[in-house]
């Protein structure tokens, strides 16, 4: 074979590892009952298969030959193993038991099912959330630990211990491999949903630092959703996915040339992509139609108000307090009801909002918030109320830790002052 | 896999019950593990008395002292305790929210190490 070929078979092979690894992985652990002997059953199949694709050509089932392929050095392993540890004969025999099952092409539900099972048991409620999240994106998104570490901020070596004792926990506590039952669904995918979300909010917006906007996090969140749209058509699934385009929609305005913040009201919505609106309203209109309307489902039909909306002004208020009212009913919490009131401030004016907010702010609950400072500050000033208003810019400022949101405002404080 | 369930409960709760409801949630916690032990998910359970009751030992350097109270002061006192024999930590979860403690109190599930297993 020249060399030209042996690239080329090399690329077909990369190809089929991108596309194809996470489902290979995914049965493996339900064959070999174990994430660390799976992901070294991968490689090793992966080893293989380097050698011998380009030679004997790509076999028909690349997936199903990688699964045999992985699971026969395993036991191949394990046997060998053995030898010097009695203890590993059972063991063996127990896997070789009951991974003797054929691996054939009509099995392709079964596979599904364990990417499910995958994504189950990384988001399982037994991990702690930043172990959920850490595990969801070694083990179904395939970054690596460097990445991961990168993307949240942290050291490689804190995130590598992290993955370390989520895979302990689901072996030593016995996390089990499976798809909840349809009694524990709800509560279940719920935590799924979450790590989805929180991904993407990672990505959208990142908790501190300088950089406003890490698109790459985003992006695999809006994979993840993808797929899980794929394998379980839930409506708050449907619309959570909706959330996440529609978001995703309005990056190229939300932050200007210099990497400053812009606010919904000023962006320029030529630059929103017209692609993820439709995609998202399209989403939206399903998950509503399922009557069975959750708050993922809520927050994404209010971002597609925002987005069928020429601009600020002429956007239908009303309908998004309404949509508020609802999302305040099926799960209440004081960002919502800041939320809320901005869309109340934008239908009845600002002196209806800043009660609102004053209430809200007297609770204590969000004294330690940012948004809901800069949210009173900016009540005050369109009331002519600027002592006020600069006080509330002053203690804004004082908790925000991002440096756009601060450099934003820096801004309107400043303009305050002139 | 055996796993044992701490129950954990405010005993300032507990005692706050009117002596009713303290009967009834006790019946029901005797039936529900009558129920385990039918199904054979139970190897043991019981109730222990209030944690005034506890002592802590320690040896250090050959020496023991022995204190009154337990391990340590929390606001949840370990109030008895469940052994369980089931599949895995899903099985565990389930029992463990069935258990009528769960709804005032909190329960903490533990696999419990199986001594000369290869895991």
């Amino acid at each position: 074979m020249d060399s030209d070929a042996l690239t080329a078979a090399h690329a077909k092979v990369d190809a089929i590892y991108r596309d194809e690894s996470r489902q290979v992985l995914a049965t493996l652990i339900r064959l070999l009952g174990d994430f660390d002997a799976a992901e070294e059953a991968l490689q090793e199949a992966f080893a293989v298969a380097m050698e011998q694709w380009p030679r004997d050509g790509i076999p028909s089932n690349p997936r199903a030959w990688l699964v045999s392929t992985g699971r026969f050095k395993a036991i191949d392993g394990m046997r060998r193993r053995a030898r010097y540890d009695a203890s590993l004969n059972e063991l063996t025999k127990h896997i070789e038991n009951t991974t003797s099952e054929p691996l054939v092409e009509h099995e392709d539900e079964h596979i599904e099912d364990d990417r499910l099972r995958l994504i189950f048991t990384c988001c399982h409620p037994a991990l702690a959330e930043e172990a959920q999240l850490a595990m969801t994106l070694r083990e179904v998104c395939n970054l690596t630990t460097e990445e991961i570490a990168r993307a949240f901020l942290t050291k490689p070596a804190t995130m590598a211990q992290r993955i370390v004792r989520a895979k302990t926990k689901i072996r030593d506590a016995r996390i089990p491999y499976e798809v909840p039952l349809p009694s524990e669904l709800p509560e279940r995918l719920d935590s799924v949903l979450r790590v989805v979300y929180l991904v993407f909010n990672e990505g959208y917006s990142a908790s501190s630092g300088a950089s406003l906007t890490r698109a790459d996090l985003s992006g695999e969140a809006i994979r993840l959703g993808r797929l899980l749209l794929q394998l379980l058509p839930e409506p708050e699934v449907i619309g959570l996915l909706a959330l996440v385009l529609l978001h995703e929609s309005r990056r190229p305005a939300r932050a200007a040339a210099n990497g400053d913040l812009v606010l919904l009201e000023q962006q320029d919505r030529s630059l929103w992509n017209q692609d993820l609106i439709r995609e998202g309203i399209s989403l939206v209109e399903r998950a509503l139609a399922s009557k069975r309307i959750g708050p993922y489902t809520l927050q994404a039909a209010i971002a597609a108000v925002h987005a069928e909306a020429p601009n600020a002004k002429e956007t239908d208020w009303a309908q998004i307090v309404a949509l508020y009212d609802l999302l305040m009913r099926a799960d209440p919490s004081p960002i919502i009801e800041l939320n809320r009131a901005v869309a109340v401030a934008m239908r009845d004016g600002p002196a209806k909002g800043l009660e609102l907010v004053n209430a809200l702010l007297e609770r204590g609950e969000l004294a330690q918030y940012h948004l809901a400072h800069a949210t009173r500050a900016d009540f005050c000033q369109r009331l002519g109320k600027f002592a006020d208003a600069r006080a509330s810019y002053q203690r804004a400022l004082a908790l925000a830790k991002q440096e756009p949101e601060r450099r934003f405002l820096e801004k309107r404080l400043n303009e305050l002052n002139d | 896999m055996k796993y044992l369930c701490l129950v954990y409960v405010e005993e300032q709760i507990l005692n706050a019950f009117p002596s009713e409801k303290r009967r009834s949630i006790s019946d029901e916690a005797m039936s529900y593990c009558e129920k385990l032990q039918k199904a054979g998910q139970l190897l043991a359970a019981s109730p222990l008395h209030p944690v005034e009751t506890a002592t802590t030992v320690r040896v250090r350097e050959g020496k023991t002292t022995t204190t009154d109270g337990p391990f340590a002061e929390t606001k949840e006192q370990l109030g008895g305790f469940l052994m369980i024999d089931v599949p895995d930590l899903n099985d565990a979860i389930r029992i463990a929210a069935q258990f009528p403690a769960a709804r005032f109190g909190s329960v903490e599930v533990r696999p419990m190490k199986e001594l000369g297993c290869a895991d």
